[in-house]
């Protein structure tokens, strides 16, 4: 058992006494689901968003500063923040979804999207605007243009802003402890009903309990996390490495 | 490629070069891709609201005074008091220690990084940077209670460790979390000072250590500060790593390193978790404290946008 990795730390359902059966299965089933719904929502938010921003807002109007500021700003909120807006508005109020996987979704997913369109707006930026001008000057009109030169071009790295954004989503924990991501689940998630978990509040509840075969599972689940991570980001580094033109 | 629809618009009516066709389609694409990015003030405006909506429900419990000015923080209690003190001195003990690491280290590595590191070496070290900046801060909490207290412990025996929580270790945690941001947002303040600067001070005779320090630090000092106030600002949103490390059970108005001290975030992660009924004095302290910790970090942001674009503004 040199590098044996015990199945059931991926396929079994988390036990409140016998931590050497305990797994991660509806956590991971979770954080699938969850990020799923994550990609979904900022996706064509994101890229909508970058697009507008750079290629069509003209930026001596106030309300396009207002937007630009507004999205710098909600950078710099804290994740937690996002958490008492999701409890607020997502789970209870206008949305009313209740304690679903779907809301952990929308939370995290408005958490992220600034990521997302500031490095949309950096990819579109780097495609050089003689590409946009010779489209144009061919007769093309502008949506033409930017549809068919400039938004291919930026694919690549748009695509690298998703991908780290679906990065940070998988890792984050606190706003889900309170669109109702719950410590401790046995049935597999559904995605608009029912109960759900997902791997990083799994991790932060097996590390409060007082046994120390609880806080190797925790290690465990921090393992599994990273291991993850790094494969998403090698193929953001490589995505980057192998679709970077210089113009 | 800043040139907007509008204005070439204006041109071409102005030279009745008008489209044959009004392109209603095109039109309604771009109001969408303008709803699209106008959502996120959408966002701002609904974070306000579900921040501030619940406060006049807590304030006609607790007096705006005694909630800003009061030392005891008991939402459990019995006879229950809402003094946000405890939670406010925990918070700015993590930003304390979070920067006594993160400024030196931040900035020393963005000195490197902008003045000293070759093109490869910056090509390998950026990046790492940015991964390291996404890490899990669920991660670096473990990482923090299972190895990194125990070795400070050993390390400063003199100290009185009396709790299994720490403040002064969750901060130096943070520290750490917030280098990679520091060490960015400096190094890209630092590379926009312009190369004519550099070489004027090498044709006085100024060495490569006078250069970075006497005249490319002054010259990118408000992009540098701006990284010290963003620093700041996520030390003080940070929630997992206070969780964990500085436990937040019983938060009391206490300063020590090795304390355990609950913080704002640390306090809305554990009090949320649990089922919590709407309505109760103790769901409306959830927004209490969110929205006061929202204003922290959005004034600290501003402050941070202010001076980044006041370096702009010279060198562009």
């Amino acid at each position: 058992m040199a590098l044996g990795v015990n199945p059931g730390l991926f396929l079994n359902n988390p036990s409140s006494f016998r931590p050497e059966e305990a797994g991660y299965r509806p956590a991971i089933l979770g954080t699938i689901q969850l990020i799923g719904g994550v990609i979904l929502i900022i996706v064509p938010l994101g890229i909508s968003a970058a697009t507008y921003l750079e290629l069509f807002a003209d930026r001596t109007r106030w309300y396009n500063r207002i937007i630009e500021l507004n999205i710098q700003n909600l950078a710099g909120v804290p994740s937690i923040v996002f958490g008492i807006l999701g409890l607020a508005f997502i789970v209870r109020g206008i949305f009313d979804l209740g304690f679903v996987v779907a809301a952990g979704s929308m939370t995290v997913a408005i958490l992220v999207l600034p990521t997302v369109i500031l490095a949309s707006r950096e990819a579109i930026r780097a495609v050089p605007s003689s590409l946009l001008d010779g489209a144009l000057a061919l007769g093309a009109t502008r949506l033409q243009a930017v549809r068919k030169m400039v938004l291919p071009a930026a694919a690549p790295g748009m695509l690298t802003g998703v991908i780290l954004a679906v990065a940070r989503a998988i890792g984050e924990a606190a706003p889900l402890l309170l669109v109702g991501a719950a410590t401790f689940v046995t049935f597999d998630p559904n995605f608009w009903d029912g109960g759900y978990s997902a791997l990083p509040v799994m991790i932060y509840s097996y590390a409060g309990r007082p046994q120390e075969e609880f806080h190797v599972l925790a290690a465990a689940g921090v393992l599994v996390m990273l291991v993850v991570l790094f494969f998403i980001n090698s193929i953001a580094v490589w995505l980057r490495a192998r679709f970077e033109r210089t113009w | 490629m800043s040139s907007s629809i509008q204005g070439a618009r204006s041109r071409s009516e102005k030279n009745s070069l008008r489209a044959p066709s009004p392109r209603i389609g095109e039109k309604i694409v771009i109001s969408l891709l303008f709803l699209a990015s106008a959502i996120s003030v959408g966002v701002t405006i609904a974070i306000v609201i579900s921040l501030f909506a619940p406060l006049p429900g807590f304030f006609d419990y607790v007096s705006p005074w005694e909630f800003l000015t009061g030392t005891l923080w008991a939402p459990s209690f019995l006879d229950s008091s809402f003094g946000v003190l405890p939670l406010v001195a925990g918070t700015l003990q993590v930003v304390f220690y979070a920067l006594l690491i993160g400024v030196p280290l931040g900035l020393g590595a963005a000195i490197y990084l902008s003045e000293y590191a070759s093109t490869r070496v910056r090509k390998t070290i950026k990046p790492i940077l940015e991964v390291l900046e996404g890490l899990p801060t669920v991660a670096t909490g473990l990482f923090a209670v299972f190895w990194f207290k125990p070795l400070i412990q050993e390390l400063t025996p003199w100290l009185e460790w009396t709790s299994p929580f720490s403040i002064g270790v969750a901060g130096i945690t943070v520290g750490i979390i917030i280098i990679p941001l520091i060490a960015s947002v400096s190094d890209d303040a630092m590379r926009s000072v312009p190369v004519a600067l550099r070489e004027g001070a090498y044709a006085l005779g100024a060495s490569k250590m006078r250069v970075a320090v006497k005249v490319v630090l002054p010259a990118a000092i408000s992009g540098i500060v701006a990284s010290f106030v963003l620093g700041a600002s996520r030390a003080i949103g940070e929630t997992m790593v206070v969780l964990l490390v500085a436990g937040g059970g019983s938060p009391q108005l206490k300063i020590g390193f090795t304390e355990p001290a609950g913080a704002m975030t640390a306090f809305i992660a554990s009090r949320a978790t649990g089922e919590i009924a709407t309505g109760t004095i103790d769901y409306y302290s959830i927004f209490a404290v969110g929205s006061l910790l929202f204003v922290m970090t959005l004034t600290m942001n501003m402050i941070a946008i202010f001076f980044v674009s006041k370096f702009r503004e010279v060198y562009d």
